[in-house]
């Protein structure tokens, strides 16, 4: 075999910013002080490429492949080394090299393949690559020591997780260990635990040391098992049953009995959320809570899928990869429910601790939150936009109580044509798995998420972490949706937590399966039985396929680029049979890895509220109180996360994210044509009120859901055929007050669902999200998330957020006085407690279909629900949409003492809306609270007036100030870099790899 | 007669089905066939009058954007294409496919190379942007006339190496230029990525091939315009005359209208 290196740079005087991430480090570490500096530097970002070929293959061969196809362009310049050898750096410059480490997934080195291919070289060649960091120091650069090298290359450049990185000093030649050397080889043989004589200690030893994370209980009734049947268990046994059994694959606790003070719940879920669904009876409801996302109907035709998940912990380890991963994971919960839907939408609702936290703030072994939020952004957007899969709906919520504990919500909808949402699998079915190779990444990720973050997290837990390759799972669906459409597979699952054990052993179910895991194609050589059942490589889809169309799929799966293998089958004999090659390694009856799982008893108690105490918001004036709300990350613009999502992309969108004008004022949520045409829309919005949770967090289920509603209407959905999600990301469990708040919680969500009329068609839980650090556990503050879908028949109603004409007249629509409690006013100023405006069932249903009649007869020219900020930022929002015009806003004929409660106060089922004043004696007739709060003007100032006291802002002003906080984390050239003192530099971020 | 166009897709192109759509709309008769097909059965061009290689992160854009595709369609179909292009017949790259277009060559064709840069703000950017028509040759845009739509890409800052040093670009093969609020260089975001001379799009020499970065097949009903609800009347949506531009789609309706 031969090596070489082709590196490939940018050609020298073309117009560019240097090197990005380089430029990063040296601001935040302090390094280059100005704007000008920062020009000066001379950094390079070179490609590089290490070919293994055959002997003999020539090296003209080599170099016209390296000029045609790695550098291929006149931007760009290449040099082809013998072996692992890099072109000269001139004497100044110091480098970095980083490369994946060895069994990592490289998703660039299989196109170099693919291109080798083409080359004329297919056999026996290999292909890994790397990036190389120029830095010029000394005169006009900084003076780098190889500390500095280290610190720029672990905190900015890898992620110590994934990627191995060498530093060079200036003068110093580049060596680097042998990329192509192979990962350690494992022993394919059976492995037996023997767990028979073992007590309580030793079994918790056998959990605790094999990363089962399986209570006592379990163990217990693992090792009875076996007992009865006079063996003792393999690792592959044991694995699955952790799997299966992790509160991730079944929802323990939230499905389990609970002692509620003197109540006992038998089954949260089910007593609450599932049945407000049974109560409301929805025909539309075509699938819910049980395959991988619910379903509902379009048309006689078409049906919606939708899911929402989260992907907490690998993100917090390694944003990029974790939240990339994390989208993907849910594209293929679309991909995998019923035979198989076509993704059209993907949304992401990420919680942090706040933008501006210091070093000392941060728990050791966390990233800083603007690392986490750019490198989560980069993670969703590169894998939704190389999907081609529009990102159009989110939200972004900074807390303290998220610091060591970030949560990444990550959803998907799909189109599903109605005759392929049914699924089965018959005995005799091929198990056929297709997609990406299996490799040693994501081992235990099921059975990470359900543990505590510690500083050791990351050490520790490396491998839960996985790699995405959209480009992969593209191939994958093109491939799934033709396979799908000449129905060449009667069931069909994704590859998620758990890998194929959760795959087949769900699938398989029923009747059986053996499975051969010799024929799963790897990455590379090495990989255990136990580590091939369990990896949670990413892009694998599997199929119960006919024996009868075996080959039909393989052609497909040839020309899409896919490659697939047959496992196994599935048997008809309720056994779950694992070999390799001839060995068996493992066996199990379904029925005991389904069903024989005791259940665990929680105790829970009512959640006491906490004490109150007043925001102090003294001196402040209303105009200074309204910059701090626009300054506060949780209602600051969003654009320079949303412009980097393609949220228009397959041509469905029809209300964007952003509006007005300059398309860059807020939209309470997205709506896109399923078919491209006027005969539908789906409306998406969703619902957050963190705040609620420490107060009531009665409240915070049934108020969530409000808002996820009232995002809804106000973007023209209705509630004729309106469903919604849930997702509750909560502390530790086992403390009874924490699980007393679900219990709470799960209860007011199911209430509004009920009041409303809008049934729950999919939910998951994310539990035990604590972050331990100097010995004491935190728990995140109690989060849940509500997701809405409506489905309206006709073009879009929308009328967005943005006033429109100038003599208008602003309703406000809905209670007309709010309060403090859970406020973003407490955020800003402190202040905790209090009594938040309680949940209406009666007013909040008429107040929704009034709006939604309203916005559907015409009268309304904009829309806006109140939220964050209440009535003050609502207007301020329809302001900046107005593409020139003003608002005043008068609010003297509300009731209430307190201006900033008035104004800035928050609450449910309240609206805002534009409408002529030709319409306003009719609405203020409706029958419900509707009051007059204002006009929209010519000038272009937003006002507030009070009586003699008038508070004047340019639109222009509260725009700017408005767009900054979420700028800063992205900032354009020659801006300077805010926070450059705050971040900490223990930790490290991947590389976007673009 | 029909206007017959095939849309090119590999791993990773993901703009085929709208372009599919636009196509249709505009009255052409489309296919959508993937480059492993087309590898094996060349003469399927014989049969089309519009190749369109559309938007998507082809191979990832593993290496460079649309790198390789291009190399693909170089080793397997480059005479094939040769033969097309100089048939007169029309090829259409949009965004990925432009940059496809560019590394094959065909664009800008003789007179120097052309490539596709990472975007001088160093990301990927979905933002809408107003262009006006050059006096390119070909059925693609009215010249002079001014559209509204989106781009959505992070290497699209086209840069020209000309064979002879000094050479300008030649200002018969600009198709469509990136314009801001009054004269003079559009300057970001209005020029979205840093483009020389506010380049959008161009042809070759002939007219027949043309590649541009906005996308034009996602502005092809008036509910595709990103603030169409200022342009409703009595709450229902506009149709095309209430609009102060015309669709993309208004392209698409050239190409097949001078066809035929």
């Amino acid at each position: 075999m031969a090596v070489y290196t082709v590196t490939v740079a940018e050609s020298e005087g073309l117009r560019g910013t240097g090197d990005a991430d380089v430029l990063t480090a040296l601001d935040e570490l302090r390094l280059t002080s100005t704007a000008t500096a920062r020009r000066d530097l001379a950094t390079h970002r070179d490609d590089v490429y290490f070919l293994r070929v055959p002997e003999g293959t020539p090296r003209e061969t080599i170099e016209r492949f390296a000029e045609d196809f790695l550098v291929g362009a006149p931007s760009r310049t290449g040099a082809v080394r013998e072996g692992i050898a890099f072109p000269d750096r001139t004497r100044d410059e110091a480098a970095i090299i980083v490369q994946r480490r060895t069994g990592v997934m490289d998703p660039v080195s299989s196109s170099v393949l693919h291109a080798l291919a083409d080359a004329g070289i297919s056999t026996n060649c290999d292909v890994r690559t790397a990036r190389r960091h120029r830095i010029k120091t000394g005169l006009k650069g900084p003076t780098l020591s190889r500390d500095v090298l280290h610190v720029i290359a672990t905190s900015h450049l890898s992620n110590a997780v994934v990627d191995e990185c060498h530093s060079f000093l200036a003068g110093e030649e580049e060596s680097l260990p042998d990329p192509f050397r192979a990962a350690e080889p494992a022993s394919a043989e059976r492995t037996e635990v023997p767990l028979r004589e073992f007590d309580d200690d030793d079994l918790m030893r056998v959990s605790e040391g094999g990363g089962l994370s399986l209570m006592i209980e379990e163990m217990r009734a693992i090792q009875a098992h076996f007992v009865e049947l006079g063996r003792d268990p393999t690792d592959v046994e044991l694995e699955s049953l952790a799997q299966t059994w992790s509160e991730h694959c079944c929802h323990k606790t939230l499905t389990g009995p609970i002692n509620y003070g003197k109540e006992r719940i038998e089954n949260l879920l089910k007593e609450t959320i599932f049945a407000a669904t049974v109560d409301i009876d929805a025909p539309w409801c075509w699938s819910v809570f049980e395959d991988n996302a619910g379903v509902i109907g379009i048309d006689e035709e078409w049906g919606l899928t939708i899911k929402v998940e989260t992907h907490n912990h690998p993100s917090a380890l390694e944003p990029y990869g974790g939240a990339g991963t994390g989208i993907g994971g849910v594209i293929r919960d679309t991909m995998g429910t019923g035979r198989g839907a076509f993704p059209v939408l993907n949304m992401d609702v990420f919680c942090f601790g706040p933008l501006e936290a210091t070093t000392d703030n941060l728990p050791p072994g966390t990233l800083h939150p603007r690392r986490l939020l750019s490198g989560v952004v980069a993670g969703v957007r590169d894998y939704g936009n190389r999907m081609g899969i529009p990102t159009a709906n989110g939200a972004i919520y900074f807390h303290p109580g998220y610091i060591g504990n970030p949560l990444v919500f990550v959803g998907s909808v799909g189109l599903i044509p109605r005759d392929k949402v049914a699924k089965e699998v018959a005995p005799g079915d091929l198990i056929v798995a297709m997609g990406g190779r299996t490799g040693r990444d994501g081992i235990h990720g099921a059975t990470f998420s359900s543990r505590e973050l510690t500083e050791e997290s990351e050490s520790v837990s490396s491998g839960a972490v996985q790699i995405g390759n959209p480009i992969e799972e593209k191939k994958v669906l093109d491939a799934l949706m033709r396979a799908r459409d000449e129905d060449l597979y009667r069931g069909l699952t994704d590859c998620g937590a758990g890998g194929f054990s959760s795959a087949v052993g769900e699938m398989g179910e029923k009747v059986g399966a053996r499975v051969d895991l010799s024929r799963a194609p790897l990455k590379y050589a090495g990989l255990t039985p136990c580590e091939i059942w369990i990896s949670e490589a990413q892009e694998r889809m599997v199929l119960a396929v006919p024996p009868e169309n075996r080959e039909r799929l393989f052609e497909i799966l040839a020309e899409e680029e896919v490659e697939g293998c047959v496992l196994g089958e599935f048997t008809g004999d309720g056994q779950l049979r694992l070999f390799y090659g001839d060995t068996p390694v493992g066996e199990l009856s379904m029925k005991f890895l389904h069903d024989g799982r005791p259940k665990t008893e929680r105790t829970a108690t009512a959640p006491r509220p906490v004490p109150h105490a007043e925001p102090d918001y003294q001196g402040a004036t209303i105009e200074d109180v309204l910059l701090a709300h626009l300054d506060h990350g949780n209602i600051a613009s969003k654009e320079p996360v949303i412009r980097q999502y393609d949220h228009e992309v397959q041509g469905r969108m029809v209300l964007r994210p952003l509006t007005g004008p300059g398309c860059d004022a807020p939209n309470d949520g997205c709506a896109f044509s399923p078919h491209r045409d006027d005969a539908s829309t789906v409306v998406v919005g969703c619902g957050l009120q963190p705040l609620l949770g420490e107060i009531d967090p009665y409240q915070m289920g049934a108020q969530s859901v409000d808002e996820a509603i009232r995002n809804v209407v106000a973007s023209g959905g209705t509630l004729d055929r309106l469903a919604v999600l849930d997702n509750f990301a909560w502390g530790n469990v086992h403390d009874p007050e924490i699980l007393g708040a679900i219990v709470e919680c799960a209860r007011g969500a199911a209430d509004a669902a009920r009041a409303f009329g809008t049934p729950f068609v999919s939910g998951k839980d994310s539990l035990h999200n604590t972050y331990r650090a100097g010995g004491v556990s935190r728990s995140i503050p109690h989060t849940l998330l509500v997701t809405a879908c409506s489905v309206v028949d006709g073009p879009s109603r929308a009328p967005s957020s943005d006033v429109k004409h100038a003599g208008s007249v602003l309703l406000l629509v809905g209670p007309a006085e709010p309060s403090l409690a859970g406020s973003t006013v407490q955020l800003i100023y402190g202040g905790v407690g209090g009594v938040p405006v309680p949940f209406d069932p009666k007013l909040g249903l008429a107040t929704h279909r009034t709006v939604s009649e309203w916005i559907g007869d015409g009268r309304v020219h904009a829309c806006h629900d109140l939220s964050d900020g209440g009535l003050a930022v609502a207007a301020a929002e329809m302001a900046m949409g107005g593409g020139g015009l003003g608002v005043t806003l008068d609010p003297t004929g509300l009731p209430g003492m307190d201006p900033i409660n008035v104004l800035f106060g928050e609450g449910p089922h309240r609206y805002l809306i534009e409408v002529s004043p030709s319409s306003e004696a009719d609405c203020l007739a409706a029958g419900i609270p509707v009051h007059r709060v204002g006009e929209v003007t010519e000038d272009g100032s937003f006002c507030i007036a009070r009586g003699a006291e008038t508070t004047s802002v340019p639109v222009s002003e509260l725009c700017d100030r408005w767009r900054a906080p979420l700028q800063s984390v992205w900032p354009l050239d020659d801006e300077p870099v805010a926070g450059a003192d705050d971040s900490h530099t223990d930790d490290s971020e991947t590389e976007t790899d673009e | 007669m029909t206007f017959r166009a095939m849309i090119l897709r590999a791993a990773g192109t993901n703009c085929d089905r709208e372009t599919e759509n636009a196509l249709r709309l505009a009255g052409a008769e489309a296919t959508r066939v993937h480059v492993n097909r087309l590898s094996v059965e060349p003469s399927l061009l014989d049969e089309i009058d519009l190749l369109v290689i559309p938007g998507g992160f082809t191979f990832g854009d593993d290496v460079a954007s649309g790198a390789v595709l291009s190399y693909t369609l170089d080793r397997r179909l480059r005479e094939s294409l040769d033969r097309f292009v100089a048939s007169g017949r029309l090829v259409l790259g949009i965004c990925n496919g432009f940059q496809v277009l560019v590394r094959l060559g065909y664009l800008p064709g003789d007179g120097g190379r052309g490539a596709l840069c990472w975007n001088l703000s160093g990301r990927f950017e979905d933002r809408w942007v107003r262009l006006r028509a050059g006096q390119a040759q070909g059925p693609w845009f009215e010249p002079g006339r001014e559209y509204f739509v989106p781009v959505a890409h992070a290497e699209g800052c086209f840069e020209w190496f000309p064979d002879q040093e000094g050479q300008p670009f030649p200002e018969s093969q600009i198709a469509v230029t990136y314009i801001g609020e009054g004269d003079g260089e559009a300057g970001y975001p209005a020029n979205p990525n840093g483009s020389h001379l506010d380049i959008a799009g161009v042809t070759n020499a002939a007219g027949n091939v043309m590649g541009l970065m906005p996308h034009p097949e996602r502005f092809v009903r008036p509910t595709h315009h990103p603030y169409w609800t200022r342009f409703r009347k009595n709450g229902v949506p506009p149709t095309e005359a209430d609009l102060p531009e015309p669709l993309g789609l208004d392209m698409f309706r050239r190409i097949v209208r001078t066809a035929l």
